[in-house]
């Protein structure tokens, strides 16, 4: 670590911890950034690292811990004081108006005006069209944004935040939409921007792109900075090892047990996108007793679409579903999480938990049915029973049921999900992305209970975008991508390349038709 | 700027936070004590026996439209529409009495006391389940579709009778339609009969909440529609019923008034729809949905039948009544906000110091 602290910090965060209902996102973290240079951030999905930048960019505030920037103490409460301060972002997440031109995209919030004659367009698409130039990015300023492919929208993103004359440029998986082509102009827009002393922060999950235009590195794991060097000190393998830690991914071993019947098959499911095509594109899939079959796609690839279909959530889906080889009739997510399927969602926060009730509460909501006497009394005792049961097969930690469950850490509270879920009995359990937003060892225990399940006889069907995940956890794998289920493959017979190429075969063939 | 004076700091904020929380979760219990304890001091007679049943008379009518708006508003909806359908049902009660319904052929039919009362909770009933339907398949928000309501109930109610007061409910011997006074003035063990009704509404209401599959689902409607409708939770029909239960509230409370005065009047009800949301809000019913207990609203609602009766028993003028009042109502959303943000802050706190 000596000999790395000459460079010539422009802001600094001291003792920062982020704390979300749920979750603690940062712990005691320290980060220095350096003017004129690119400072590399890299972590694994949930490490803190967006948090991190949210932070810097004044989008949210640290729970405990102060921001430094030339020597003052700052204080970011908002975007705007963090644009105030010099510090521009590029979100992961897109966040352009698909409404406006990519011109009133890059002046939005700082027109160009006329005085009392409003906003003097003309001008705007002038000076919005020499950096979009400066960018080679081949994008008219009066286009909409929203007439835009994903990757030149992260052009324009970027064009927003060059123009806003920064001193620190954070740029969030700005590759991740990218083609190779692009990504080398995005390399010479910020070997530009460097020479004229702006401060970069760099997130990316590609290695070699790190080693290529990174000059400090700093890794992140569960919130808490775990490595930090120059770049040219350093190789890989010293990034996948500050990564990971000791502590490498514990996925649970192997039960095997040969996989039962086929419980569950969709046939040609469809899901037509507002925009055209379609979001799932006739999709048919089987799942036998005691299975672990793994979707895995890039983002927009249409996994969780496919869940929402199956679930009953689209009204306008096409397409069959068979249980046990009958084919469901109710449409709607009551009736099919009485035909014995049930969802852990995605977004835990939004679709999984019901804040403002307890543990128990959350447990038990979506089985209350099982409970009656006399048709309508719900018997305490044995929801009770039932609750503890679920809390105790998970290993759910709960020091008391009638808590809060925003009180729990994010796995626990992953966990109450997958508990509500198991206690509805289902036959079929759709996970859509298990593991996101929970730290490693929590991840660990629900791929564990995930193996547990299975081998049990539940079927199990999950989604996600970790590769390591897909392969280590999967009897198979399913390939989705661009709505299509491309490939499916027993794990035994999969390798990474294999998948990866598969993943994008969607869009290739998007881009050929186009 | 140490690192253990920080500590410290941050460890008193968190014991004098988790202290006010507990005193602002009390709050409704605190006022209700506050404001018997202060008119008993400052106006005469009020700890009278006659004064309490006339006071808790009082106080029932606020607390029947409080219990239905606390399941509205658990379910993060509004219902604006009580005080009118309060003022409807009681004009259809007096005209059931009085005219009975003309039927074509030149009859008449009458109903007997207990077969108007039927008639009328049904149709307060039918008005919420207007008020359902409009918000569940028309998607029209709550506080616009119960604004809608509140109009065309309370104009049906003043062309019911042209705006004028049926007097006189008595009924007639020959029509066998007599007793209607006893809803209102009846009393059982010295409790006014309304009181009695009260009770079983209430710890009915209570027992629904807790013991019955739909009640516990009110709960996780509002706290989170998306997860609930995920788990398979039927939201509609939640909605559906908690508006329905609504207007039966307000039908019964239509009944209580006629049956007191003997008397139906169009504009009975004005404005009890917002005593009916504030006693909610004071008894600790989060409006953004999710939190309330029945027990938390009928104190609200006695807290504020007590404060209005206590203030006009003071001799302070009713112009100054609708002043505290509305400043009492804006103190409990204060200090139901600020719970909230502290309760948030107390167990960010905690994990953030948990690690």
């Amino acid at each position: 670590m000596s000999g790395i602290d000459d460079g010539d910090v422009i802001l600094e965060l001291k003792d920062i911890t982020k704390a979300y209902s749920g979750i603690v996102a940062l712990k005691k973290a320290d980060l220095k950034l350096r003017r004129g240079a690119v400072n590399v951030l890299v972590g694994e999905n949930g490490a803190g690292k967006s948090t991190m930048m949210r932070i810097i960019a004044g989008v949210e505030r640290p729970t405990l811990g102060e921001i430094w920037m030339d020597g003052e103490r700052i204080h970011l409460n908002s975007p705007a004081d963090a644009v105030r301060h010099g510090i521009g972002i590029v979100f992961q997440e897109l966040n352009l108006f698909g409404n406006l031109s990519v011109a009133e995209n890059i002046f939005a919030t700082r027109e160009i005006t006329r005085g009392l004659r409003g906003i003097d367009h003309k001008a705007q698409v002038e000076k919005a069209n020499e950096f979009l130039n400066r960018l080679e990015a081949g994008i008219s300023a009066d286009t909409l944004a929203e007439d835009l492919p994903i990757g030149q929208q992260q052009l324009v993103e970027i064009a927003r935040a060059v123009s806003l004359d920064t001193r620190i440029l954070i740029m969030d998986e700005p590759t991740s939409a990218l083609s190779a082509a692009e990504v080398d102009v995005l390399f010479r827009v910020i070997a530009d921007l460097k020479a004229r002393g702006v401060a970069i922060v760099y997130i990316s999950h590609r290695l070699e792109e790190l080693m290529r235009i990174g000059d400090y590195i700093t890794v992140l794991k569960d919130g808490q900075i775990t490595g930090h060097a120059m770049v040219k000190d350093i190789d890989t393998r010293w990034i996948v090892r500050s990564m990971i830690g000791s502590d490498a991914k514990d996925f649970a071993k192997q039960v095997d047990h040969e996989p039962g019947a086929e419980v569950f098959r969709t046939e040609e499911i469809c899901l037509p996108r507002a925009q055209g095509g379609y979001a799932v594109d006739h999709v048919s899939i089987g799942v036998r007793k005691g299975e672990i079959l793994g979707i895995y796609g890039l983002m927009g690839a249409g996994r969780s679409e496919l869940f929402e279909c199956i679930m009953g959530r689209h009204e306008h889906y096409t397409g069959k579903i068979f249980i046990e080889g009958e084919e469901l009739k109710g449409r709607d997510t009551t009736r099919r999480i009485r035909e014995g399927l049930a969802l852990i969602p995605e977004d835990r926060q939004r679709e999984g938990l019901v804040q403002s009730m307890s543990i128990a509460d959350n447990l038990s909501m979506a089985s209350l049915g099982q409970f009656l006497k006399g048709g309508f009394h719900i018997d305490l005792k044995l929801e009770k029973t039932a609750i503890l049961e679920a809390i105790r097969s998970l290993s759910i930690k709960a020091k008391n049921p009638e808590f809060d469950v925003t009180s729990m850490s994010g796995g626990n509270q992953q966990k109450v999900v997958i508990g509500k879920a198991l206690m509805t009995g289902p036959k079929v359990l759709l996970m859509d992305e298990p593991s996101r937003g929970i730290d490693v060892g929590a991840k660990a225990d629900v791929f564990r209970t995930m193996r547990r399940l299975a081998g049990e006889g539940l079927a199990i069907l999950f989604s996600t975008s970790d590769l390591e995940e897909v392969m280590a956890l999967s009897d198979r794998i399913a390939v989705m991508s661009n709505g299509r289920l491309v490939t499916v493959v027993d794990r035994r017979n999969a390798t990474e390349d294999m998948i990866v190429s598969a993943s994008a075969e969607g869009h290739k063939t998007r881009r050929m038709h186009a | 700027m140490t690192t253990a004076t920080h500590t410290a700091a941050a460890g008193n904020h968190l014991s004098t936070g988790a202290a006010l929380l507990t005193i602002m979760k009390l709050r409704t219990f605190i006022a209700l004590f506050a404001v018997i304890i202060f008119f008993s001091i400052f106006a005469p007679n009020f700890l009278s026996t006659a004064n309490m049943i006339l006071m808790s008379k009082h106080a029932t009518q606020n607390a029947f439209l409080a219990i239905g708006m606390t399941f509205v508003i658990i379910t993060g909806g509004i219902d604006l529409s009580v005080g009118s359908i309060v003022g409807l049902c009681g004009m259809i009660a007096g005209g059931l009495i009085m005219y009975g319904v003309a039927l074509p052929l030149g009859y008449t039919v009458y109903f007997n006391v207990v077969e108007v009362a039927i008639i009328v909770m049904a149709v307060g009933i039918l008005i919420g389940a207007v008020n359902g339907l409009l918000i569940t398949r028309l998607n029209v928000a709550p506080f616009i579709a119960t604004l809608g309501t509140l109009y065309v109930a309370r104009g049906m109610a003043l062309l019911y009778s042209d705006g004028q007061t049926l007097p006189n409910l008595t009924g007639r011997e020959d029509l066998g339609n007599q007793g209607f006074s006893y809803l209102g003035s009846g009393s059982i063990l010295g409790l006014p009969v309304s009181v009695w009704i009260l009770i079983v509404v209430a710890l009915g209401a209570a027992y629904f909440a807790r013991f019955v599959p739909l009640g516990r689902h009110i709960f996780a409607v509002g706290g989170n529609e998306r997860a609930s409708r995920m788990s398979g939770i039927r939201v509609n029909r939640v909605k559906m019923f908690v508006y329905m239960f609504s207007g039966f509230c307000a039908a019964i409370v239509g009944l209580i008034i006629s049956s007191e005065l003997m008397a139906s009047h169009p504009a009975t009800g004005t404005n009890l729809e917002l005593n009916a949301i504030a006693a909610a809000v004071l008894g600790g019913t989060s409006m953004s949905g999710g939190r309330g207990t029945i027990g938390g609203t009928i104190i609200g609602a006695f807290v504020i039948g007590i404060l209005s009766d206590g203030l006009v028993m003071m001799g302070v003028s009713s112009f100054w009544q609708m002043v505290i009042k509305g400043l009492v109502i804006i103190v409990a959303v204060v200090v139901d906000q600020a719970q909230r943000r502290l309760q948030q802050r107390v167990t960010l706190m905690q994990m953030a110091k948990a690690g």
